[in-house]
């Protein structure tokens, strides 16, 4: 996390229609869509398994973590490769964006009116010229809860 | 070198290391030749080598080491001061226990030399003599490789190192060349031979854990690589590829093994800590325990051994604070004061044992059973059908602390229970039996490595799953009719029975919440049995598909909650797969309860039912695939009817039959058979003969006669059936017959005397 009075970069990236950051120095990697091992009696926002050059990492889907409508079959989603304390954690989301510089005058809190999930999931909204950006909380977004 | 003791070859190299330090510390010495703390060392090292060498009986080292000890306990004890003629012998004693040690690890004996004056010198020196001809350098090995090469005759070589104890100081190589006995080939050869034989001590360096890990990853890599590339190997259909992959599949294996061997490290580096922690413990307690290790030597993978770190030292604390009596309580028992504490370690199947043995007062099941009683962990009925061992083991339950006052030793909430299932987590099992009076032995079974592990892949609803095999007993594929005829529902539980045993059975499918909606019945039933803890049951699974080694990776941290799976793994195509937790699988299902349940209402029904199994039955098979066996004492004869012969009266159906009227029952018509079977062109009778009359038993085939064939019967008796048993593998009803023909026709034997009338 970067300062609150420096200039910031945001890897960006689409979800829902939504566009959402995360600070490009938590990004590895994005990557095509990767074959995905399903994970039974996992928790709904698990998105499976991936091998990532030998490595298995963990896939959010973040549509479901963020508690928005399903992708409609035959849809892939892209995969943000992100580094957390606990390894590499890979991000599923609908399309990529670019990287963003956003200038900390050009924040503001979450407005209220988000959703419920998705607003614990965002720690500040960035006023973009033509739209606003998320700026994702990565750590609690790759946390789950338990199936219920 | 080949044959040289592994024990041996510890010896040499730790003596060399005590060399070296001996040679650094009489150096030291010279410059202070007072100092008491450098003599303590030196002494000890000498000391401990020839601890040693007495106890592998290398008898020159022996005596060498002997006459130096003797020096430097003078001079430790000030009785001597430190001359330079005295350091000048010590260094040359050091040196010859170093021509030794070079000696037998070339040829694992010590060869003949002759230190009898340098002995001389060490003796004399120690009775303040004065000094005398120096001692005369030991052979060097040089020649000795010359010889053994054929390159010099034995006598040459003495020549040569005659000439050098005379004041020759060229090498004995070139010594040997001048005097003609050799060639500069023989000895540029025999210095490579020695070069080669090098000290073991020079042969071992030091590894950081860190390269070792790392090197651990990328054979796990190559092992994955291995498994894919043998896969599409065997695709391609190209003879100089299959080749090149089965020779690398080889050397794969090859480099595994001696990767994971590189990991190994001896039990020893646990158990070294022991003495201490138990000298100090017994102390506390106020007992006096001796502690005997077998085996220090096991070697295990070292992220096993500090996984067993903890359970281990606990083990080990419990059977001091608990297991081992008080002195006078010893003394009272008969037994000899002090406890004896052993520990034994050894390789067996793949896995490594760990036994700890006690000779304390053992577990009684009793104040297990009370104490289990009184924490609500278990029902009396429960207790009543445990045997003294399953008793003892309910100590691994959580909640159960068998100390009656918390001790500071052992009782610090970490209960056997956290032992278990810690052991459990690395794919251990532990087990205790006891004698009460005569001690406890805690039996622990754990796996040699964790990080490669062979494994079974299933598929199941379209993913693969890998099952360690280390839990896998054997698989079952019921094909057809026997997978819908061969499960068969006990109180709601799908059971198969495997040669005699009911095995109750998870479908991994709904189990793990995954069951395709519009499948249909299964056409092939395939069982794969597992054992968890010291039970059977089967996961039937859509596929098998084959064994691998797997090289397991960590779950991430979002699926710590999900129990079900022990890791993950990347298989040969390079999808990532989960392993299952057997164990947690089969808990998650109550599998385990329900199993033991079942075999413990089938052991109990065979001791209460014992006189009845001796008799013989007619097995037949009726309606839906079911099986109902006759007591053969009433059986007269077996018959067959065409339909057509068949008369009705009334409601009953009879034939004629030698004369007379036979009235037929159709077994069909037992509870539990739904609906009637159509009419065969054929009937199967058994003609039973009871309470005076014959009546015809109609069933569908007779299939056997078995003897003693009731080995588990259990309570599901309904009426018109003596009970249930496992004939042939199958869930049998053993049929009353009086009673089936009242159920079936309550007049039946009332009209006994219409029959006859109709008879004659």
């Amino acid at each position: 996390m970067s300062p609150a009075s420096s200039p910031a970069q945001l890897s960006t990236f689409v979800v829902n229609g939504y566009l959402f950051g995360v600070e490009v120095a938590t990004v590895q990697e994005v990557i095509r869509c990767q074959s995905m091992t399903r994970v039974p009696l996992a928790p709904p926002a698990f998105g499976g398994l991936v091998n990532l050059r030998g490595q298995v990492i963990a896939a959010i889907d973040l549509r479901r973590r963020l508690g928005f409508p399903d992708r409609t079959a035959g849809e892939l989603p892209m995969d943000v490769i992100v580094r957390t304390r606990d390894g590499l954690v890979c991000l599923l989301v609908d399309q990529i964006g670019d990287v963003v510089d956003v200038s900390e005058e050009a924040f503001e809190e979450p407005p209220d009116t988000l959703l419920g999930i998705a607003r614990a999931l965002i720690r500040r909204v960035y006023k973009l010229d033509d739209t606003l950006l998320l700026s994702l909380d990565v750590k609690g977004a790759v946390e789950l809860q338990p199936a219920g | 070198m080949d044959d040289l003791d592994e024990i041996v070859a510890e010896f040499l190299v730790e003596s060399h290391e005590n060399l070296d330090q001996l040679d650094r510390d009489l150096v030291a010495l010279e410059q202070d030749p007072t100092s008491r703390q450098l003599l303590g060392s030196i002494f000890r090292t000498i000391h401990t080598i020839k601890g040693t060498t007495g106890f592998f009986e290398f008898g020159h080292l022996e005596a060498l080491t002997h006459a130096g000890e003797s020096l430097l306990s003078r001079l430790r004890d000030g009785e001597l001061r430190l001359t330079a003629e005295i350091t000048d012998s010590l260094l040359l004693m050091v040196d010859a226990v170093r021509a030794l040690l070079a000696a037998i690890e070339a040829t694992g004996q010590e060869g003949e030399p002759d230190h009898a004056e340098l002995i001389a010198t060490l003796t004399r020196l120690q009775h303040g003599g004065l000094a005398a001809p120096a001692a005369p350098s030991e052979p060097p090995p040089l020649g000795e490789v010359i010889v053994e090469h054929g390159g010099a005759t034995p006598d040459d070589v003495t020549l040569a190192m005659t000439a050098q104890n005379v004041g020759d100081a060229r090498p004995i190589g070139e010594i040997l060349i001048n005097q003609g006995s050799t060639t500069p080939g023989e000895v540029s050869l025999a210095l490579e031979v020695q070069e080669e034989r090098r000290s073991v001590a020079d042969g071992s360096i030091r590894v950081s854990v860190e390269r070792l890990d790392s090197l651990m990853r990328l054979m796990g890599e190559l092992v994955l690589t291995r498994n894919q590339s043998v896969v599409h190997a065997a695709a391609a259909r190209d003879a100089t590829l299959i080749r090149a992959s089965t020779r690398l599949n080889l050397i794969t294996s090859e480099l595994q093994e001696v990767v994971l061997k590189m990991r190994m490290q001896p039990i020893d580096i646990l158990w070294s800590k022991l003495p201490r922690v138990i000298r100090d413990l017994s102390a506390t307690c106020g007992k006096t325990v001796q502690l005997e290790m077998e085996g220090r030597e096991t070697e295990l993978d070292r992220t096993i051994l500090e996984a067993v770190k903890d359970p281990l030292t606990h083990l080990v604390r419990n059977a001091v604070d608990h297991g081992i009596e008080s002195p006078e309580d010893r003394l009272a028992a008969g037994k000899d004061e002090q406890g004896l504490l052993l520990l034994r370690a050894f390789h067996e199947g793949g896995q490594v044992n760990i036994e700890i043995r006690d000779d304390g007062a053992g577990i009684d099941p009793s104040l297990i059973a009370a104490k289990a009683l009184e924490r609500g962990l278990v029902s009396a009925e429960q207790l009543a059908r445990m045997n003294g061992r399953e008793t003892i083991n309910l100590i691994f339950l959580p909640g159960f602390s068998t100390s009656a006052t918390v001790t500071n030793v052992s009782g610090r909430g970490v209960g056997m229970d956290v032992v278990k299932s810690n052991l459990e987590k690395i794919g251990g099992s532990i087990d205790v039996s006891s004698d009460l009076g005569a001690g406890t032995t805690v039996h622990v079974k754990i796996p040699l490595t964790l990080a490669i592990i062979p494994a079974l892949t299933v598929a199941c609803a379209g993913d693969r799953y890998a099952i360690p095999t280390v839990n896998l007993v054997q698989l079952v594929r019921l094909e057809g009719e026997q997978g819908r005829v061969g499960i068969e529902l006990i109180s709601g539980t799908p059971v198969y029975r495997l040669r005699g045993n009911l095995l109750p059975l998870l479908y991994l499918d709904r189990e793990l919440d995954v069951s395709e909606p519009d499948r249909g019945e299964r056409d092939t039933v395939l069982i794969v049995v597992l054992q968890a803890e010291d039970r059977r049951f089967g996961l039937v699974v859509d596929t098998v598909l084959d064994t691998q080694e797997i090289v397991v990776k960590p779950l991430s941290s979002q699926l710590e909650n999900v129990s079900v799976y022990a890791g993950t793994t990347i298989l040969g195509d390079g999808s990532a797969a989960l392993i299952l937790d057997v164990l947690a699988l089969a808990q998650r299902a109550h599998v385990l309860d329900t199993g033991r349940e079942l075999a413990r209402a089938a052991a109990d029904q065979a001791d209460d039912d014992r006189p009845a199994t001796g008799e013989a039955l007619l097995v037949t098979s009726v309606g839906q695939d079911r099986q109902v066996a006759i007591p053969l004492a009433t059986v007269t004869r077996l018959e067959e009817f065409p339909a057509s012969s068949i008369e009705h009266v009334g409601s009953r159906e009879l034939v004629q039959y030698r004369d007379m009227i036979l009235p037929l029952v159709r077994l069909t018509g037992l509870p539990g058979d739904a609906g009637r079977r159509a009419d065969d062109d054929v009937l199967t009778v058994v003609v039973c003969f009871i309470r005076g009359r014959s009546v015809g038993l109609v069933v569908d085939a007779i299939l056997d006669i078995v003897e003693g064939g009731l080995s588990g019967r259990d309570n599901l008796d309904g009426a018109g059936l003596l009970g249930t048993a496992v004939v042939r593998d199958r869930i049998t009803k053993l049929l009353d017959v009086e009673q089936t023909v009242r159920e079936i026709d309550p007049q039946f034997y009332d009209i006994h005397s219409v029959s006859t009338g109709d008879r004659s």
